[in-house]
């Protein structure tokens, strides 16, 4: 039997007095992908950072394995066991690579089926972080960058990883390889939650679509049923 | 006389001597403010205490040492005191606010002193120890100066230390980037700020009652510190170690030498430095965030 792990209910959220998010509720199945899709200003960073408590004008319900979060603060939620590569990527520019990996290495919350990600396992799976261990946040390319803030999220040893268009600004190369690491990850069996503008991989990867358009969900459904209908794609993803 | 290098060189030592200790109180001011956007106009009133704490716990034991060991503590807790009942609710509010509360802080620290101790100028006795001067190329100079050029320089080597070479310096540093990316990483950044606002207390304390050996403790001290911290802070840049020791080296050489060479102009050489720095660097010589 699978279990809901994340569950966000009748969310809304502000940025002062502009109403963003209008009601949204997903929920994120354990070891299953979602993806949310929408386009550029359709309210997806706002719905990642109003369930991470970085925005703190909200209301609804936010359940994590269970529990309430919606009243938590930022580290709590974090230390419950989920991991946020933010759009921004949220590198420091003033610590080193190996710094950056360091200041997030936690323990896994849940004990046994996934082995505990170290320095050299991510180093392992990146080695270009290995070679720029010593270089300062600040110096990479953004390639190296998203690589990065994947990797420091895997130090904390999440059980719901959160991605906010990791792939976006990258060179073609990078991509591929940034999506090989994330279909790697889904096959080890860690739980995501993707957000991408468009179809192509996030669609590929997920086993649950929803849509965003102006702050409300516009579509849910399987990617093969998203496949199917044009109509939706045209209004809400402009393809 | 200006050119002799003896000269010079105790002005130096005098320079550094006040750098130290502008040092101690602009690293606290700069690094909580890099940390949390949070001025506190009160760093100099932390300072006074400190001076007053020291001669109050001279008086009462006769030892300058232990006035030197508990006073900062004494400082801290007064810091702590304040964290909680006003701080803490400031720390989101808008920053004409902090500093109007801030502010009033200094009057209030100001009248309880006065009340407290009066308003005539004391002064801390150096130990014995430093009775003796020592004799630098023919020249005598108290050796108590060269003690705090000391202690500036050990804090400055074990803040290094511990800022970078420890995790909980990795937080800070962190922290100062980008706070919300430090939660989001399961920290409790509000816990380093504490224990980061905590230090800072413990070092304006520290500075104070070392500085009530040398300079008048009187009511009216915080203020002249004030200004000169927040010029270091704004010529070295906000939020950094570096930016502190810098800061403090440049305005404590300023101002000691301005006061010799340029007697007339000595109220305004350290102006005339930090409008020049911020001229070619807007954000002042060491940001850690882009200005
Ligand atoms: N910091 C902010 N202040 C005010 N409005 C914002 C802010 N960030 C985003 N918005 C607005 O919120 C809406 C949703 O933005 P966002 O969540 O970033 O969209 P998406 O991630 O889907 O591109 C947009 O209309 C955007 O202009
Ligand atoms: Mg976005």
């Amino acid at each position: 039997m699978s279990k809901v792990l994340l569950e966000v209910d009748k969310l809304q959220a502000w940025y002062d007095q502009s109403h963003i998010l209008q009601g949204v509720s997903i929920s994120v199945t354990e070891g299953t992908v979602l993806s949310v899709l929408g386009r550029n200003g359709a309210g997806k960073t706002t719905l990642l950072n109003s369930i991470m408590a970085v925005l703190k004008k909200r209301k609804g319900r936010v359940t994590y394995a269970g529990k309430d979060i919606q009243s938590l603060q930022s580290y709590q939620i974090a230390s419950l066991g989920i991991a946020y590569v933010p759009e921004t990527r949220g590198i420091f520019p003033s610590l080193s690579v190996r710094e950056n990996l360091e200041i997030a290495a936690r323990a896994p919350i849940t004990s046994g089926q996934r082995e505990a990600w170290s320095l050299e396992k991510v180093y392992k799976l990146f080695p270009r972080l290995e070679e720029r261990a010593e270089n300062g946040g600040g110096q990479l390319s953004g390639g190296e960058q998203q690589m990065l803030s994947i990797a420091r999220a895997l130090m904390t040893n999440p059980d719901l990883l959160i991605l906010d268009e990791p792939t976006e600004g990258l060179a073609p190369l990078v991509v591929q390889e940034i999506e090989a690491f994330l279909t790697e990850l889904k096959q080890k069996g860690l739980t995501m939650l993707l957000v991408e503008q468009s179809l192509g991989f996030a669609t590929s990867l997920a086993d649950d679509i929803v849509i965003l358009g102006k702050g409300k969900i516009r579509w849910a459904g399987a990617p093969s049923e998203l496949a199917k209908d044009p109509k939706i794609q045209h209004t809400w993803l402009g393809v | 006389m200006f050119t002799d290098p003896t000269f010079l060189f105790i002005q130096t030592l005098n320079g550094l001597q006040l750098a130290m200790l502008l040092f101690l109180l602009s690293v606290g001011l700069s690094v909580i403010f890099g940390l949390m956007n949070f001025i506190n106009l009160a760093h100099g009133t932390l300072y006074m205490l400190g001076a007053y704490f020291g001669l109050w716990v001279y008086v009462n034991t006769g030892s300058f040492w232990v006035a030197l060991a508990l006073a900062p503590i004494g400082v801290m807790v007064v810091g702590m005191v304040f964290y909680v009942t006003l701080i803490k609710r400031l720390r989101t509010a808008p920053p004409l606010k902090q500093v109007l509360v801030t502010f009033g802080l200094i009057f209030v620290g100001l009248d309880a002193v006065r009340m407290s101790w009066g308003n005539l100028s004391k002064s801390i006795p150096t130990p014995d120890v430093f009775s003796q001067s020592v004799t630098i190329f023919g020249e005598i100079y108290p050796s108590y100066r060269l003690f705090i050029i000391g202690l500036g320089v050990a804090v400055f080597v074990i803040l290094y230390f511990v800022l970078e070479r420890t995790r909980i310096g990795s937080v800070i540093r962190a922290g100062v980037d980008d706070r919300d990316m430090v939660s989001c990483l399961g920290i409790n950044v509000d816990l380093a700020f504490f224990g980061v606002f905590c230090i800072g207390c413990y070092l304006a304390g520290l500075s104070g009652a070392v500085a009530g050996a040398v300079f008048p403790v009187e009511p009216g001290m915080d203020m002249s510190i004030l200004i000169l911290t927040l010029i270091v802070v704004v010529v070295g840049g906000l939020g950094s170690l570096k930016g502190a020791v810098v800061g403090s080296l440049m305005i404590g050489m300023a101002e000691t030498f301005g006061q010799v060479f340029l007697p007339q102009f000595a109220s305004v050489t350290i102006y005339a430095l930090m409008v020049v720095v911020l001229l070619v660097r807007p954000g002042g010589l060491f940001p850690t965030r882009a200005a």
